[in-house]
């Protein structure tokens, strides 16, 4: 099931990179998020396939096909064959495959990630906390602090967002003046 | 799109039950699959969704962007406010378990209200994105 749902999204990579029509690609990505979370799906990972969904395929795709408004249809054509960036991404894509050899097997129940907390958090965590969805008492209280940096870091990127489109709509009125 | 009958009807079906579907995924949370995080999104891409069929200026009216930019800063202060609290109540930073006299109870109301404080950030910086990308070429054709 995984490999089969492993193997569209290469395909669908594949055709984003040879497709020239933005429009497309957008939509593409849209597709590629979606199968994406039928991927965490399957791995029983259903909190992250729904912001996988949610944010990748839906909302994302929104802000994708507004920026598509305010720019041209087509991707142009390098004039130059990019090659130093290919080597750049090969040589990183070989680092990151020969560094995941050193992982643990595929739902190994000996890797360390299920003998260190986890078993404590699936014993304890609803007599501790009364909430049934570990992921939740996880994600909310014996991970406070990293939800709460992360939510600093949601906040961040929308105050920055909002400082770099305002300066400029700003900065036109002065120069009309 | 905003002439379109079937679009405009079936949004205001369904708009409807999407903002009810990010409550059950707040507020259920705890049992099932989902938090702050996914209800946060879920209502941004409702009100998003009104945008497209409705046009950016009538969703000014209905979701202001006073009240949108006031949502980016507040859900982070309930998340941190939850922190202070714990202090107050004789915890650390952060503790639940004082937020009652059950320490279940306790955690489960902390984790509710950080719940809230990340929805509201989530779905006020979505929505504001989404208002800032969408309004740039109506700001440049006036200016």
């Amino acid at each position: 099931m995984i490999d089969v749902l492993l193997t569209m999204m290469a395909v669908v990579v594949f055709a984003m990179i040879n497709q020239r029509n933005l429009f497309a690609v957008v939509v593409l990505g849209g597709i590629y998020s979606f199968l994406m979370a039928t991927v965490l799906v399957a791995l029983d990972a259903v909190d992250v396939a729904m912001t996988e969904a949610s944010v990748g395929a839906g909302l994302s795709t929104v802000l994708l096909l507004g920026a598509l408004y305010l720019t041209k249809g087509e991707e142009v054509t390098e004039v130059r064959r990019p090659l130093i960036a290919l080597a750049v991404s090969i040589a990183v894509g070989a680092a990151l495959v020969y560094g995941s050899l050193g992982l643990p097997a595929f739902s190994d129940p000996q890797a360390p990630i299920h003998t260190h907390v986890v078993p404590r958090y699936l014993n304890d965590s609803p007599k501790e906390t009364g909430v049934p969805n570990v992921v939740t008492s996880v994600l909310a209280s014996y991970r406070g602090f990293d939800t709460l940096g992360e939510t600093t870091v949601v906040f961040t990127s929308g105050a920055g967002v909002i400082a770099l489109l305002r300066r400029r709509r700003r900065s036109r009125e002065e120069s009309e003046k | 799109m905003r002439r379109d009958i079937v679009l405009r009807v079936i949004a205001k079906i369904l708009i409807p039950f999407m903002l009810l579907f990010a409550l059950y995924v707040q507020f259920h949370g705890d049992f099932g699959p989902g938090g702050g995080f996914q209800a946060g999104v879920i209502i941004a891409a409702s009100i998003v969704f009104y945008a497209i069929i409705f046009g950016l200026p009538a969703t000014r009216q209905l979701v202001p962007e006073w009240i949108v930019e006031s949502m980016v800063a507040s859900g982070v202060l309930i998340y941190a406010g939850v922190g202070l609290v714990g202090i107050l109540l004789g915890g650390n930073y952060l503790d639940y378990f004082v937020l009652d006299h059950d320490p279940v109870h306790g955690e489960h109301r902390g984790i509710f209200w950080v719940e809230v404080g990340v929805a509201v950030t989530v779905s006020g910086v979505m929505l504001k994105i989404f208002y800032m990308f969408a309004g740039r070429r109506r700001d440049e054709d006036n200016g």
